[in-house]
């Protein structure tokens, strides 16, 4: 995968819409216009707008208004989207992006260059974090005609493309942003972009409704007239609205995994639990190392030998999702798929503990751990009673706390915690998404930094040379080895590859083609009659 | 009741509202900025990736890095002047996400109180006319169901009955979204989507009413007055109406005030199966988020309303028994 020295010139921006139209119509079904589709949008976001809010239900619901410069498949390849073409210099420095020129806002005004670079060196950068982070990289944004945007970075950065889908970076009208401050403008309540679909109304606490953007830049799309959101915020109430017809798609964690079965048995509906390979969340014990046992790298070991991983992906989240065998998700790019973890071995563990001097007192418990649940709904809770279980078994007692959201992230972020339960986003590239759980720069007091705080030299060093190597090569080498050290030292006790089940009606096509599914802009979903 | 009473009566009761009104505040301002967490670490937490430099804008956007006597102060001058804040999360003013909220929670309410005490009233002097019948049996029984049983398990059945098995009612939401209804047919709808969970909520109290209303008509029905009234060739049924449960009534309102004054914040159950998009949601959704300006703003929509209803019941009973003088 090599992109850096990639150019995709003249890609056509409506190849790989056409392709997945003759997809359907081989199957004997030319995409439909018209119809309203209602879905569901949990938790109810406080508002639509990416940057100032990208919370999961944001970056469901906004990317059907917005587009980014591009989009990603399954395989994290990128493809055209408000960027018609691209080409990158070969030191991996230069990045020229060809716009579409007929791309316009819901308010009529065209899209142009102006918009992109307000979009990446102002709005994002100054509201987003991770884009602040990662822009702070580019040395000059210039426009050389207005549908061309010439972005130079400072030193080369191979996974820079991953931020321009539109969950990083929607593109923003400047017109209606500039001189204000960006959380207060008009446009945070009434989004609007260049996407398929225009914000027409919200009644909080009840529905979200879009229309179709007639003006939208690609001829005939979108095909559907109206989305609604509806805001359920009982899962049993999600799941009958399923069963009745009442919604015709479900995404994120608007259905609990154990429903899923019940789910998949029935003829009307699909149940997929692709189109995360983008987001590629894993999940993993989350453990601060400033606590004494867990110092230990014994201790830790023993504990992954003490569960069983399989029985996670299987038994709490009936396949959604698979076991964590490295600290990369297979999703993400540059997954060692020869690194393996710890195996079931509870009679391992508990070697591993005689080692570490933890010897089992009379009621046979040689240590107790506290554990901070994870308040994400059900299947968290399951998951930390069943922690408790199988390391109750190699006599470390699991004492269970639990709290509410709020609470939470203040503790994680203050690393007022022993254990607890946490899973993060990979963004597609290790350097995006796994580098700033391990290395030591990144200890700090704020939620989904390395708060555990481990901290290995030679696994910051390797962070490094991945980061700024400039041929996949070259990263994939110092990838492959910092995941063989992270697997044995196991500073984080890794879980599961998630996913999350999208279930929809079978008459709704298309809804997932892309690596961030849901997520994307359905300006090719179509209900079949 | 004496009428020359009422305007000293009413401003007494008005300056102590307004001190209870003020300590509610102040105490639910501590309360609140007690728990641990705060807006900005939610809104890191939920999304995925921060840094010191978000998490300090969000603090003083927020007016988080002030010292806490002095938030408490600015939101206490706030509200004296009907200025509810403003909710930085949802970039909305306080007042309007409230108002905006208010009014399908008291729909709600008002419709299961008012189900609850005809309902409940009702049933309750049946059984009392009948009492030791068939028909006494099967209220009291009846009533006792309704009142062991948890609002959310009946909420459940409910939609599984009449939502998913007969396919007779909407299961969830306040209206068809979409369908552009208006007059008659936006009323038709909304009452059908309001029909299960105003009946979830007010079997409970339907329940209280029936074997409140059932008790006292009993305990009255012995009393001396009621003998005269028989014995001086009063028809039974203007005994029972005039002189029975009138009398019985008293006890009644005592607790229909006390609900009446939980109308706003009394729902979030029922709310929450239902889709309702009511105000007892938005609090709850606002305490998850350390949402505090929503937060308070509904506490104190909901302690007006707790005290206003006090009033109104004070005068009520001087309304149905003369013998009741109001004083403050």
């Amino acid at each position: 995968m090599n992109l850096s020295r990639r150019g995709l010139l003249a890609a056509s921006a409506t190849a790989p819409v056409l392709m997945r139209v003759g997809d359907a119509q081989a199957q004997g079904i030319t995409p439909r216009r018209g119809g309203t589709l209602t879905t569901i949008l949990q938790p109810e976001p406080p508002v639509l707008q990416i940057g100032v809010n990208n919370q999961g239900p944001t970056l469901i619901a906004a990317p059907k208004m917005f587009n980014g410069l591009l989009r990603f498949s399954p395989t994290l390849e990128p493809l055209p989207e408000l960027a018609k073409s691209w080409t990158i210099s070969p030191d991996g420095k230069e990045y020229v992006f060809n716009l579409v020129d007929n791309a316009r806002f819901h308010d009529g005004r065209p899209m142009t260059a102006d918009d992109v670079i307000f979009s990446i060196m102002r709005f994002h950068t100054e509201l987003a974090p991770r884009a602040r982070a990662i822009f702070s990289l580019i040395d000059s944004c210039t426009a050389p005609d207005a549908h061309t945007v010439r972005i130079t970075l400072k030193r080369a950065f191979q996974p820079f493309l991953l931020m321009f889908d539109v969950t990083a970076c929607a593109i923003v009208p400047k017109h209606l942003f500039d001189g204000q401050d960006f959380r207060q403008a008009p446009a945070v309540q009434r989004p609007v972009g260049t996407g398929p679909f225009r914000f027409t109304e919200w009644q909080r606490g009840n529905f979200i409704r879009m229309d179709r953007f007639d003006g939208y830049w690609k001829p005939n799309q979108p095909y559907l007239d109206t989305i609604i959101w509806r805001i359920v915020p009982d899962s049993q109430s999600r799941q009958v609205a399923l069963e009745t017809g009442a919604v015709q798609l479900t995404s994120s964690g608007d259905i609990e995994p154990f429903a899923i079965p019940g789910l998949r048995a029935r003829p009307n509906l699909e149940v997929r639990t692709d189109g995360w390979e983008y987001f590629a969340p894993l999940s993993w014990i989350e453990t601060n190392h400033r606590v004494a046992p867990l110092a230990d790298v014994r201790v830790r070991q023993a504990i992954s030998h003490a569960i069983d991983r399989n029985f996670i992906a299987q038994r709490l989240w009936f396949g959604v999702g698979k076991p964590a065998t490295s600290p990369i998700a297979s999703a993400t790019r540059f997954h060692d798929p020869s690194v393996r973890l710890q195996a079931y071995d509870p009679r391992a563990a508990q070697q591993l503990l005689d080692a570490a001097g933890l010897r089992p007192n009379a009621q046979g418990v040689r240590t107790s751990i506290k554990h901070l649940v994870l308040p994400y709904g059900e299947v968290w809770t399951r998951l930390s009673e069943y922690l408790r279980q199988s390391l109750r078994q190699v006599g470390i007692n699991l004492e269970l706390e639990s709290t509410d959201a709020g609470a939470w992230a203040r503790r994680i972020g203050n690393w007022e915690y022993e254990t607890s339960i946490n899973f993060l986003y990979q963004f597609g590239d290790p350097t995006l998404g796994v580098e700033r759980t391990y290395v030591s720069s990144n200890i700090q007091r704020v939620t989904f930094t390395n708060t555990g705080g481990y901290s290995n030299p030679a696994v910051d060093a390797l962070f490094l040379k991945a980061r700024e190597a400039v041929t996949a090569d070259e990263r994939r080498a110092a990838f492959s080895e910092v995941q063989k050290l992270l697997a044995s030292e196991i500073p984080q006790i890794w879980l599961m590859e998630m996913s999350f089940p999208t279930i929809h009606d079978r008459r709704l096509r298309n809804v997932i083609s892309t690596g961030t599914g849901p997520n994307a802009s359905f300006d090719d979903v179509f209900l079949a009659s | 009741m004496d009428p020359s009473k009422l305007p000293g009566f009413l401003l007494r009761r008005g300056v102590k509202a307004v001190i209870v009104l003020l300590a509610i505040i102040v105490c639910n301002f501590l309360l609140i900025h007690a728990a641990p967490g705060d807006p900005a670490s939610v809104i890191a937490g939920q999304s995925g990736a921060a840094d010191e430099k978000f998490l300090a804008q969000l603090r003083q956007q927020f007016g988080l890095d002030q010292p806490l006597h002095v938030q408490l102060w600015l939101y206490v001058k706030g509200v004296a002047t009907l200025d509810l804040g403003f909710s930085h999360r949802q970039q909305q003013p306080v007042l309007l996400l409230v108002a905006e909220r208010l009014p399908a929670t008291l729909l709600l309410t008002g419709a299961a109180f008012g189900f609850a005490v005809l309902a409940g009233v009702a049933m309750g002097t049946l059984a009392a006319q009948r009492v030791g019948s068939w028909a006494d049996s099967l209220i009291t029984v009846l009533a006792l169901a309704c009142y062991a049983t948890p609002l959310f398990w009946v909420g459940l059945m409910l939609v599984l009955l009449f939502g998913v098995w007969l396919e007779w009612l909407p299961v969830f939401g306040m209206m068809t979204v979409g369908a552009n209804l208006s007059g008659f047919a936006l009323v038709v709808d909304v009452g059908r989507h309001l029909l299960l969970p105003a009946l979830t909520l007010g079997l409970f109290y339907m329940a209280v009413y029936a074997r409140l209303t059932r008790a006292t008509m009993l305990e009255v029905a012995d009393q001396d007055f009621v003998k005269t009234a028989r014995a001086k060739g009063v028809p039974e049924g203007q005994v029972t109406r005039r002189h029975i449960l009138r009398n019985a009534l008293l006890p009644v309102i005592t607790f229909a005030g006390i609900q009446a004054g939980q109308l706003v914040g009394g729902a979030i159950l029922v709310e929450t199966v239902f889709a309702w998009p009511g105000i007892g949601r938005l609090a709850f959704e606002a305490l998850l988020a350390r949402d505090y300006p929503v937060l308070m703003g509904v506490f104190f929509a909901t302690s007006v309303m707790v005290v206003a209803f006090n009033l109104l019941t004070d005068l009520l009973y001087a309304v149905i028994d003369p013998r009741v003088e109001v004083e403050g």
